[in-house]
């Protein structure tokens, strides 16, 4: 079971591998799209790598409730509580 | 009382594709022309579709038309007349009539008559289909040669102003003749469908739908037809797709297929020279690409920059392109992967013709 801070730098880690944006980057209060700017493809392919890495399932219709970094840490978490 | 044994038609062993042709429509629409029916750039569209131009057919050009193009040089480069079909098999959803076929003319056009034809409905895996179907039926020795061609004309039913999935879009025909071979040429079939996800690729309304809104009469979906009134919508049934969920399972579930492919024919991601995925979008070939770690040897067909995505067209289309560009492939082995509406998906490993 990992941390919020282990998720958010392992989340971060993805984000880096599909955009380059540095991980630092990744905060929790940032918008995927607003700040971040990544669009539905690219957020699809975090998505299923957040899957791999943590160990949780994040179905097609929860990506969409997933706006900040926040929303997917706290999902990733709960999912694996 | 003894039963009467029957006779069974007698099995062919082995299959392989025997020649391929394709047509390419005349019009070419750039991404600066898509520009001005939605608010876009061709960087952007580049970026994230990898297409750069998509062929249109003109209004005179039909479904059979292409398809008769396509087919007439895939008999000549396999080296068959069409008398010789025992089956002409045309994987397309964009022939404007539910009845009769398309196959069943273009048959005649070509002078196959009065061989077996029809239609199959499978999307961007028409193509994959028509080769397990025809692959089945030389091997079953129902037939001798079978003509399956992938053909549309999308762009009679694509809405300008949709940003889901009409500027994606190309008209086009690719096809290939199957026959019998000395040694194997087609690998098993690995195909299938999802019918659960039946709504992230479709049509905007069914024609009943269309039937009852020109007749004024009940509608069935009363907020569609608010859309129609406010010229948001055209009531011309026009297609549109969930892009993120269709692309999360082109990649991961696709990946698997392929890779299913290549175990059930007996060989490994090395052992190819050619990769012909459905041109549907760069980002999934390439996402693709990655997850089957397709060595750097492998040629991955990219005909998607050119030529857009064009169903059920575009293996074949994209086959003939590399065969054309680089001839010293005939012979070599690709693994070839459609997968669209319904949900619908078939893979094969093939000698390339």
């Amino acid at each position: 079971m990992a941390s919020n801070e282990e998720i958010l730098s392992g989340l971060a880690e993805i984000v880096n591998e599909e955009t380059g944006l540095a991980p630092e980057s990744v905060e929790m209060d940032k918008s995927f799209t607003d700040d971040l700017d990544i669009d539905s493809i690219s957020m699809m392919t975090i998505v299923v790598n957040a899957e791999e890495k943590f160990g949780v399932r994040i179905p097609d219709e929860e990506v969409k409730n997933l706006k900040t970094v926040g929303d997917a840490v706290n999902f990733i978490s709960g999912a694996q509580a | 009382m003894s039963i009467t044994a029957i006779k069974q038609a007698p099995l062919r062993e082995h299959t392989r594709l025997l020649g391929v042709g394709a047509y390419r429509p005349e019009i070419i629409v750039t991404n600066d022309d898509v520009c001005q029916w939605i608010d876009s750039s061709d960087e952007w569209i580049r970026q994230r579709t990898g297409i750069v131009t998509r062929h249109r057919a003109p209004r005179d050009v039909s479904v059979i038309d292409m398809a008769e193009a396509a087919s007439r040089e895939a008999l000549a480069a396999a080296g068959i007349d069409a008398s010789q079909l025992g089956a002409v098999l045309v994987s397309t959803v964009t022939h404007p009539y539910a009845t009769p076929s398309a196959a069943a003319q273009l048959t005649d056009r070509l002078g196959a008559t009065p061989a077996p034809a029809f239609d199959i409905s499978a999307a961007c895996a028409g193509y994959c289909y028509g080769i397990a179907q025809g692959d089945a039926l030389v091997h079953a020795g129902t037939a001798e040669y079978v003509l399956v061609v992938g053909v549309e004309k999308l762009s009679d039913f694509i809405d300008n102003s949709d940003r889901t999935i009409s500027f994606l879009l190309g008209d086009g025909a690719g096809a290939v003749v199957i026959g019998p071979g000395d040694t194997p040429g087609i690998g098993p079939s690995v195909w299938g469908s999802d019918g659960s996800k039946h709504e992230s690729i479709r049509m905007t309304r069914s024609l009943t739908d269309v039937r009852d809104y020109a007749l004024g009469a009940v509608a069935t979906d009363t907020e569609r037809d608010e859309d129609i009134d406010a010229g948001r919508e055209s009531l011309w049934p026009t297609m549109r797709q969930d892009g993120p969920t269709v692309f999360r399972w082109a990649v991961w579930e696709m990946a698997k297929v392929a890779q299913r492919a290549l175990d059930e024919a007996g060989v490994t991601a090395d052992d190819l020279a050619v990769f012909l995925p459905h041109q549907a979008n760069i980002r999934i070939i390439d996402e693709m690409v990655k997850q089957l770690k397709l060595p750097e040897h492998v040629h991955v067909a990219r005909d998607i920059v050119d030529a857009g995505n064009t169903s059920a067209a575009s293996i074949p289309l994209a086959m003939h392109r590399t065969l054309k560009e680089q001839p010293e492939l005939s012979g070599k082995l690709a693994l070839q992967i459609g997968f669209g509406a319904g949900l619908v998906f078939g893979a094969q490993v093939v000698i390339l013709p």
